[in-house]
């Protein structure tokens, strides 16, 4: 397997706070990759990074064997990456087909057709509601318009944060099942999860965020056996 | 029939505040940012088109286009200098740096072109039929409601039809997940600055044309009843910046026709305080129900 990410001696900062401390992980081809942590680990920060939305003081990060340290965000979906951020951030005022439009807004306006026939077979609930106002669907409608919208520009590497945030049970099942799918047809997933339970069952390896810096890494089944992360990320004792 | 003209000279001036309030509107929603300085553009356009028409002895079909590319270059220059660098900087800097560039257009306009007032040759002058004219019916009236309606009808389409401006919306929305999308953010407000400083152009022109007096300060007074038409409509809202100026437009007429000429500016604020506390989000400001 040949590395799809590589993040090497990662140092963020917000202003004077070092938020990122010398964070490094790779994610594989074909692999699920999980960061897990509490609240204010530096999860989001680490993807946000990856993405280009922040700019790391330190460190590189390799995409394909390439630096993108300094690739602005809207360049880096071009690379082949796709992030679907936290608290999902839909286009609310527009339709459900617009915004999987502006999902594919980096790639040639004759592939997106297609595109968007893949999405809609994959999530049938957003072709009923391709005409509707996207603040109007359900939180969980929500996240597969997030979802779907990533995977528009056709990523090698996809970038979930948090995509069980204020879901029901259920829905949390739902799109845990979807991640597994896509997985399975070849997409590479790195995933940030506060359910750390749902995280390990569907990654291969994953690492523990602790304030700024990876505390543990593994294999995602043995993590979960783990007794230090069993009793501070499964709620066991 | 005297009602008839009032009416007639309310529309068309509303239709020049709608297309200055288009400029300032479409500034806002995506920029979120106040540009104070766009009515002192339409001041610019105004003189470019004149030396254009005066000292070049260019006809109209050339100044007028030649007064929208001097505007968009300004425009998308004011942006990249003085707007830019402070994009990260809070609300009040940008409004104050808006305010000063206003200034700035205001002193240079002086010092190139002198306060003395130029007398405007009417760019859209054409005879009509005495049966039209006793109306209260002007050519510039015509051309002005016209222009207003095909710009309203264009930029709409192109707001909701075009890649680019989708991607406007979206970065009105949320400009860091337009940027994750692939949208460049700064080059899709530079062509907002573009757009806006363009249809400034097209208003100083009409403005021009129906009060020929062209000066320094000219911009001024319309930018500021304009920037009122956008937040009577409901800034961020262009439908709402088209009938915000044309109701401004109207309700000057009238006030100035029926109460009194120095009362009208009053009663348009006065109106539009009272439309602001009863909807502080404007005639068609955006409110989006939103599920969480």
């Amino acid at each position: 397997m040949s590395n799809l990410l590589k993040v090497d001696n990662l140092h963020v900062y917000y202003g004077s706070i070092h938020a990122i401390k010398g964070v490094s992980f790779e994610v594989n081809e074909g692999e699920v990759v999980t960061l897990i942590g509490a609240n204010g680990a530096g999860k989001s920060t680490t993807l946000n990074t990856v993405a280009g939305l922040l700019k790391p003081k330190q460190g590189t990060i390799e995409f394909e064997g390439k630096n993108i340290v300094g690739v602005p965000a809207h360049k880096t979906v071009s690379h082949g990456m796709a992030l679907c951020p936290e608290g999902r951030r839909i286009f609310l005022q527009m339709t459900v087909q617009e915004n999987l439009e502006m999902g594919g807004y980096s790639r040639p306006n004759s592939e997106i057709e297609s595109s968007m026939a893949d999405v809609y077979q994959r999530f049938p609930r957003l072709k009923e509601r391709y005409k509707q106002i996207a603040g109007t669907l359900s939180g969980g409608e929500q996240q597969m318009l997030a979802m779907g919208r990533a995977l528009m520009s056709k990523p090698k590497l996809l970038m979930l944060d948090e995509p069980s945030m204020g879901l029901a049970p259920i829905l949390v099942e739902q799109i845990f099942d979807i991640v597994k799918e896509l997985n399975h047809s070849g997409v590479t997933i790195l995933l940030v999860e506060q359910n750390a339970r749902m995280a390990l069952s569907v990654a291969h390896r994953a690492y523990v965020l602790e304030t700024g810096t990876i505390s543990m890494s593994g294999d995602a089944h043995e993590l979960a056996e783990d007794d230090r992360v069993r009793k501070a990320y499964l709620g066991e004792s | 029939m005297v009602f008839f003209s009032y009416l007639i000279s309310g529309i068309s001036l509303g239709s020049v505040y709608a297309i200055i309030a288009l400029g300032y509107t479409m500034v806002y929603g995506i920029a979120k940012m106040l540009n104070f300085a766009h009515g002192d553009v339409i001041m610019v356009g105004g003189y470019v088109c004149y030396c254009a028409l005066s000292y070049l002895n260019l006809p109209a079909i050339v100044a007028v286009p030649l007064a929208m590319i001097a505007c968009t270059a300004l425009g998308v220059i004011i942006e990249g200098l003085a707007y830019r660098p402070l994009r990260q900087a809070g609300s009040l800097a940008v409004l104050i740096t808006a305010i000063g560039v206003s200034y700035f257009l205001q002193n240079g306009a002086q010092l190139i072109w002198s306060a003395t007032p130029k007398n405007f040759a009417s760019v859209v002058h054409f005879d009509l039929p005495e049966s039209m004219t006793s109306l209260g019916l002007s050519s510039e009236a015509i051309v002005t409601v016209a222009a207003c309606i095909v710009i309203m009808v264009v930029l709409t389409l192109f707001v909701n039809k075009t890649k680019l401006g989708k991607a406007m919306r979206c970065c009105s929305e949320d400009k860091g997940a337009a940027q994750i999308m692939g949208i460049n953010v700064n080059r899709t407000i530079s062509m907002t600055f573009a757009i806006g400083s363009a249809l400034a152009a097209i208003a100083g022109v009409l403005l021009c044309s129906a009060y020929p007096t062209l000066q320094p300060t000219t911009g001024s007074m319309p930018g500021i009843k304009a920037f009122t038409a956008a937040v009577f409509g409901g800034i961020g809202s262009i439908p709402g910046a088209f009938l915000g100026g044309l109701l401004l437009g109207i309700i000057e007429a009238m006030a100035k026709a029926y109460i009194s000429t120095n009362l009208a500016n009053t009663i348009v604020f006065a109106v539009l305080i009272i439309v602001l506390l009863v909807r502080p989000t404007g005639l068609l400001g955006k409110y989006a129900p939103e599920k969480v």
